[in-house]
């Protein structure tokens, strides 16, 4: 009888731990540790979140070159740096997309864009695809802010940067702001969690 | 008597104010309709789309989410728009829900349609509020297009992945059969 419950015990554990590891596979969900990394930027230099010793945190957005989604929000995005960078949270701009399933997503291409928009922040290349799936990151455009603690850097918001695609000028919530000022009051981030539609990441 | 009339006229009203709203839900009232030469696209927000697929007939249907400018999703039409002539005689049928922007439909929309020559239903989900939404659909939904549903009276199922012909025809036989 004893050693039916340890193994029915063992048996728990296992399913705990599956379900745990399949957790993660699927990415951060808030209160997680987000990965650091080391990615090139379009001036060709190595960036990590650990090189930003006075950050309080980060606006991670995974984003790219062609998608419309994504070239609705760049200004906002720029916007988003422009004011938050000197509050302590930069924005890492990150280009999840493999090249060689769509040539506008390429190295050269984001260095053009770059330009073109006047982007403030460094925008990355996860090349080989292996910092997004860490993430969880689906679509772009995909938003992650982090916290930086003793811990690490603790993801404290996922999802849109706010409820308008279409037209900014229509926009009523604004999600990733709200979430940034709350952090830099140390107050708990109210919208954890939202979804947008956005396109999927091509592997 | 008056009252019992005004109870039987109040009950009379209600049946029928019922009715004309279960109507209304079937074919909800689209928001625009924009025009081409072969072609018309209703546009609903989130609350017609849900009037739109609210089954009550023995018919399954499959609802594709994808826009013109996303490229696998304009790969995977051939499949579907292949299922659509093989179940032409089925209780089957196939709707395009584009989420193009409502400002470029009819440089989008409204040419794409024009040039592949498509003999299909699409409609326009106008609702960019799309976070008050998406779960709606489906609560796994990251958001991300291609995406699909598969619905009928007795069955709903939802797709976050782009489709070759075999796999949709099992997962639409699934439904059928």
């Amino acid at each position: 009888m004893k050693k039916f419950r340890i193994a029915l015990l063992g048996l728990v554990g296992v399913f705990i731990f599956a379900f745990t590891t399949k957790d993660t596979a699927a990415g951060y969900e808030i209160g997680d540790v987000a990965t650091d990394f080391s990615l090139k930027n379009i001036d060709n230099k190595m960036v990590s979140l650990k090189d930003y010793k006075d950050a309080k945190g980060f606006v991670v957005i995974f984003t790219t070159n062609h998608c419309p989604y994504a070239k609705a929000y760049e200004e906002r995005i720029v916007a988003l740096d422009k004011k938050y960078k000197k509050l302590g949270y930069p924005v890492i701009a990150i280009n999840p997309n493999n090249p060689e399933k769509n040539q506008d997503d390429s190295f050269d291409k984001m260095i053009v864009r770059a330009k073109e928009k006047g982007f403030t922040f460094p925008y990355l290349f996860d090349e080989g695809q292996k910092i997004y799936p860490q993430y969880g990151a689906t679509k772009t455009p995909h938003v992650y802010i982090l916290e930086k603690t003793a811990k690490g850097n603790i993801v404290k918001y996922i999802g849109a940067i706010d409820d308008n695609y279409e037209d900014e000028k229509a926009v009523k919530v604004k999600y990733v702001e709200d979430a940034v000022n709350s952090l830099l009051k140390g107050k708990e981030v109210e919208v954890k969690t939202t979804k947008a539609i956005g396109c999927s990441i091509k592997a | 008597m008056k009252f019992s009339f005004s109870i039987l006229s109040l009950m009379f009203f209600m049946f029928f104010g019922l009715t004309s709203v279960a109507q209304e839900n079937e074919i909800p009232k689209p928001l625009k309709i924009y025009k081409s030469a072969n072609y018309e696209v209703k546009s609903f927000d989130y609350e017609g789309l849900e009037a739109y697929m609210n089954v009550k007939n023995d018919t399954t249907y499959v609802y594709n989410f994808w826009a013109t400018w996303c490229a696998p999703c304009v790969k995977e039409l051939p499949s579907f728009l292949k299922l659509q002539e093989a179940y032409k005689d089925k209780p089957f049928k196939l709707v395009l829900v584009s989420l193009d922007f409502s400002k470029s439909i009819e440089k989008s929309l409204l040419p794409f349609l024009e040039k592949k020559k498509m003999n299909v239903e699409v409609i326009l989900l106008n609702d960019p509020d799309a976070n008050s939404w998406i779960e709606k659909i489906d609560k796994d939904w990251s958001g991300a297009i291609p995406a699909t549903l598969i619905v009928n009276k007795n069955q709903r199922k939802f797709y976050e992945q782009s489709f070759e012909y075999e796999a949709l025809e099992k997962e639409v036989k699934s439904f059928i059969n």
